[in-house]
C-alpha cells in the first residue's frame, strides 16, 4: 500500500473544536441499569443540549476554524460534514452550515456517511479538492450526536462533539500534510438500518477484526511509506470508541502514553463518533510546537480507517489563540443526572 | 453387543472463530481425529449441533461436514439434543459400533455462536427450554438456572459465594489447557464482585459461549487391539430424560435425567461413583455443577457445593472435575460440548493431558446435559492398559 499525496502541497489553515457543556458520568448510567461500577469504559461522556444537533455544533466548530484561518468564508469551495447523526435523512446538513457560516454560494456542500470515519473521509476529499487546484479552500467537519440504545453497552460512550478543519495551500497552513492513506474492507461490525433509531453492533467482533485491523493497517502502512517509526512522530490521535482501544492501538504501534495523551479525549467526553479524531487533532494542535509531527488515524465501522501525517508549521502560534481551545470546552462542564439526560436526548416515551 | 473403544480424538480451540464457518470448524476436528486414529475413511459421521439452523441458517450439517471433510457418500447425520447434542452424537456413534452396524464411525460436535448478537444468541439458546410454558414468558437460560439456584440456596442455606470454588477450579485448570477459551485464573474476589446477570447468577457463575468443534473416532475394541491402535474403552453409554419445563419436575432440585443416565451407566459398567477417578460434568452454571454431582451419586442431596468448598473437585482432589476448564473456562460451544468432554476424558486416560493430567486415572466419567435438565448423556471411559 502506498500513501496518497496531492499534486500541490496542502495543509490545515484553520481548525476548530466543539464539545457541548453537558456531561453524564458512566457511573450514573451504571447506577440506573444496576451493572456495578467496575469495568466502566470511560469516566463521563458529553451530551448535546436540548437545542443542539449536528448542524448547530458544526456551525460552532466551523466558526472557530474560520476565526483561526482568517479567510473570507465566501471563497471556500467545499463544505462537507461527516456524521452519523444528520438531522435530516434527506436535506443536507452541509448547506445549512455553509449558509450559517457565510460559505458560498459557489460551493460544494454534501453530507458524508461512513460511520465514525465520515469526518476524515470528508477531510480526504477536501485535501484532494485543494490539492488538485480545483479550489483554494475547503472545509471538512466531523460532528456527531451519537445514539446508544438505553441499556446497551454503547449508551456509556455514545457522545457529542467534533471538529472542523479548513484545508488550504501549504504556504498558508498551520500544519502541512506529509501524506495520507485509506484502508477499507467489508466488515460488518456495527450498523444502523434505515428508520432504525439505534445502531446494532456485533459485540467483541468490533475489536480485533474491525477496529484494530483497520487502524493498525492504515497507520502502519502510512508510516512505512514515509519511512517513519513512532519515535519520529511526536503525537498520535486514534479513533477512540472508549479509553482502552486507542491506548492498545498506540501501544501496538510503539507510541507511548505521553504521545497520545493530548488527543485522548474519550475518558472525559466519550466517543464522539465522526468527530472523534477531528476534535482529538484540534486538541493536539492546541499544544503542538512548530516542527512536530502528528499522526491521525480514524476508524469507521463497516469498516475503514483514514490515516494522516501532519507537520506543524510556524503559523500555529499565530492562529492558536484566535478561537477557544479544546481544553476550554473540556473544562466547561455541567453534569446531568440520568433523568435530565433522558429529557435532553428526547428519549422519554410513556407507554 | 460389541465392546467399543475410542481410537482417535481431534479438537479445535474454543473461541471466537469469526473467520471459520461450520463446515471448516467441523471438518478440522473430524480430520484431526481421523489422523490421530490413523484412519482415512469412516463408515459414518454423527454431528452433534444445536444452533446451526437458528444462527447460521444452515441445516443438513451432517452431509455438509462429511462433504467438506472429503467423505462424500458416507452415512452422515446431525443429532440434536440442545446443549446435550455432542453427547448424543457420541451415544449414536456408540450404538452404531456396539450394535454391529458399523466398524469405524466419527462422532463430532460443532457449534458457531459468536457471529450473532447477544440477544439473538440468547433467544436461540432459550429454544432448549419449553417454548410454550417457559420461552413464552421470556425466560432465558440464565433465568431458568437462576430460579433453580435461588431455590437451592433457600432450601439448603447456601450463600452465593459458596459456589465460588466451581469457577475458580475450572479457570485454574483452563490456565494450562491449550484449547481452552479462558486460559487464566480467577480470584475469589473477582467472583464476589462479578457482574450480576440474573440474580443470584453472575457472569462468573456462567459458562462462556464460543465457537468450536471436537471429534472422536469409535471402533470395536478388538478392531483397535488387532490394529495396534491407542484405545480408550467406552465402558458405558446412556441417556436419561426428564420433563423439559422445570415446573413439571417431581422434585425441582433433583436432576432426574442425570440420575437415570448415571445409574444406567454405573450398571452397564458394573462400577459405582466411588470407582470414578475424574468427572467431566456439565457446569453450564455453578448450580448445574452442584446438581450434577448430586444426581450422579457423588454427593448427597444438598451437599454438591461442599465438594467444591472442601477441594474434592480440584485436580489433586478425590474427584477432579472440569479437568481442562469445563464449560465454564474451556468454553461452551453448546452442541460441541459433549464431544469435548469425551475427547478430554480420552486424553486423560491416555495420560496425554500434560500439565492437566489427573495422576493414575483409570476410570473417567462425562455427563452432558441438555436444557435445564431435560436430557442427560453419561459416558464412562476406561484406560485399557
Amino acid at each position: 500500500m502506498t500513501a496518497m499525496r496531492p499534486d500541490r502541497p496542502v495543509g490545515i489553515v484553520g481548525y476548530g473544536a466543539y464539545v457541548p457543556r453537558y456531561r453524564l458520568k458512566a457511573a450514573e448510567i451504571s447506577r440506573i441499569w444496576e451493572l456495578g461500577d467496575t469495568h466502566l469504559p470511560i469516566q463521563s461522556k458529553s451530551v448535546p443540549g436540548p437545542d443542539e444537533d449536528t448542524v448547530t455544533m458544526s456551525v460552532e466548530a466551523g466558526r472557530n476554524a474560520l476565526a483561526r484561518a482568517d479567510i473570507d468564508p465566501a471563497g471556500i469551495r467545499a463544505l462537507w460534514v461527516g456524521s452519523e447523526s444528520h438531522p435530516y435523512a434527506v436535506k443536507p446538513t452541509s448547506v445549512i452550515v455553509a449558509e450559517a457560516l457565510g460559505v458560498g454560494p459557489s460551493t460544494l456542500a454534501a453530507d458524508w456517511q461512513f460511520a465514525c470515519k465520515a469526518g476524515t473521509e470528508a477531510l480526504q476529499a477536501a485535501i484532494a479538492l485543494v490539492g488538485s487546484g480545483m479550489g483554494q479552500h475547503a472545509m471538512a467537519i466531523g460532528m456527531d450526536t451519537a445514539q446508544g440504545r438505553p441499556g446497551d453497552a454503547l449508551e456509556y460512550t455514545a457522545a457529542a462533539g467534533g471538529g472542523a478543519l479548513i484545508i488550504g495551500p501549504a504556504d498558508e497552513a498551520a500544519a502541512t500534510l506529509e501524506a495520507s492513506l485509506s484502508y477499507a474492507s467489508d466488515t460488518p461490525d456495527f450498523w444502523r438500518r434505515p428508520m432504525q433509531h439505534y445502531p446494532q453492533h456485533a459485540g467483541r467482533f468490533t475489536g480485533r477484526p474491525a477496529y484494530f485491523k483497520h487502524v493498525l493497517a492504515a497507520g502502519r502502512a502510512l508510516m512505512d511509506d514515509l519511512g517513519l517509526t513512532a519515535a519520529d512522530i511526536d503525537w498520535a490521535v486514534f479513533h477512540q470508541p472508549n479509553a482502552r482501544f486507542p491506548q492498545r492501538a498506540a501501544r501496538e504501534m510503539g507510541f507511548s502514553s505521553e504521545q497520545i495523551a493530548p488527543g485522548l479525549l474519550s475518558p472525559a467526553i466519550g466517543n464522539t463518533y465522526a468527530g472523534a479524531t477531528m476534535v482529538g487533532l484540534c486538541a493536539v494542535l492546541d499544544v503542538a510546537q512548530p516542527g512536530e509531527r502528528i499522526l491521525q488515524v480514524s476508524f469507521g465501522s463497516g469498516a475503514g480507517s483514514d490515516a494522516f501525517l501532519w507537520r506543524v508549521g510556524e503559523r500555529i502560534d499565530a492562529v492558536r489563540d484566535a478561537a477557544p481551545l479544546t481544553s476550554d470546552y473540556l473544562a466547561r462542564t455541567c453534569y446531568l443526572d440520568y433523568g435530565a439526560y433522558v429529557r435532553y436526548r428526547n428519549e422519554l416515551i410513556m407507554h | 453387543m460389541r465392546d467399543v473403544s475410542i481410537i482417535g480424538v481431534g479438537l479445535t480451540p474454543v473461541g471466537e472463530h469469526w473467520e471459520k464457518p461450520l463446515r471448516i470448524l467441523g471438518s478440522e476436528a473430524v480430520l484431526a481425529a481421523l489422523a490421530d486414529a490413523g484412519i482415512e475413511m469412516p463408515e459414518a459421521l454423527y454431528v452433534g449441533n444445536m444452533l446451526s439452523g437458528q444462527l447460521s441458517h444452515q441445516e443438513n450439517v451432517g452431509a455438509l461436514i462429511a462433504d467438506h471433510a472429503g467423505m462424500r457418500g458416507i452415512e452422515a447425520l446431525k443429532v440434536e439434543a440442545a446443549c446435550g447434542s455432542g453427547g448424543a452424537a457420541v451415544r449414536l456413534g456408540y450404538m452404531a459400533v456396539a450394535g454391529g452396524l458399523c466398524d469405524v464411525v466419527v462422532a463430532c460436535g460443532v457449534e458457531k455462536m459468536t457471529d450473532g448478537t447477544t440477544s439473538v444468541v440468547t433467544s436461540a439458546l432459550a429454544s432448549a427450554a419449553d417454548a410454550v410454558f417457559e420461552g413464552e414468558h421470556g425466560l432465558s437460560f440464565v433465568a431458568l438456572n437462576a430460579l433453580l439456584m435461588r431455590r437451592y440456596m433457600h432450601e439448603y442455606g447456601y450463600k452465593r459465594d459458596d459456589f465460588a470454588e466451581f469457577p475458580i477450579n475450572a479457570h485454574r485448570n483452563a490456565a494450562t489447557c491449550d484449547h481452552a477459551m479462558f486460559q487464566r485464573e480467577i480470584s475469589r474476589g473477582a467472583f464476589e464482585r462479578a457482574k450480576m446477570i440474573a440474580e443470584p447468577i453472575s457472569l462468573l457463575d456462567s459458562s462462556g459461549i464460543g465457537d468450536g468443534a471436537a471429534a472422536v473416532v469409535l471402533a470395536p475394541t478388538d478392531y483397535a487391539l488387532r490394529h495396534g491402535l491407542q484405545a480408550v474403552r467406552v465402558l458405558a453409554s446412556s441417556v436419561g430424560t426428564d420433563s423439559v419445563a422445570i415446573h413439571d419436575r417431581h422434585a425441582l432440585l433433583r436432576l432426574e435425567a442425570a440420575r437415570i443416565s448415571a445409574q444406567k451407566a454405573y450398571a452397564q459398567a458394573s462400577v459405582g461413583p466411588e470407582d470414578i477417578d475424574f468427572f467431566e460434568l456439565h457446569d453450564a452454571f455453578t448450580i448445574m455443577a452442584a446438581l450434577s454431582l448430586e444426581a450422579s451419586g457423588f454427593a448427597a442431596q444438598g451437599q454438591g457445593p461442599r465438594l467444591a468448598m472442601e477441594g474434592t473437585i480440584r485436580r489433586e482432589g478425590r474427584l477432579p472435575v472440569c479437568t481442562m476448564g469445563g464449560l465454564k473456562a474451556r468454553g461452551h460451544p453448546v452442541g460441541a460440548t459433549g464431544v469435548y468432554q469425551v475427547a478430554e476424558a480420552t486424553m486423560q486416560l491416555r495420560a496425554a493431558a500434560g500439565e492437566n493430567q489427573v495422576k493414575g486415572a483409570r476410570l473417567g466419567m462425562t455427563q452432558n446435559i441438555g436444557g435445564s435438565g431435560a436430557i442427560a448423556i453419561t459416558h464412562i471411559l476406561e484406560r485399557l492398559v
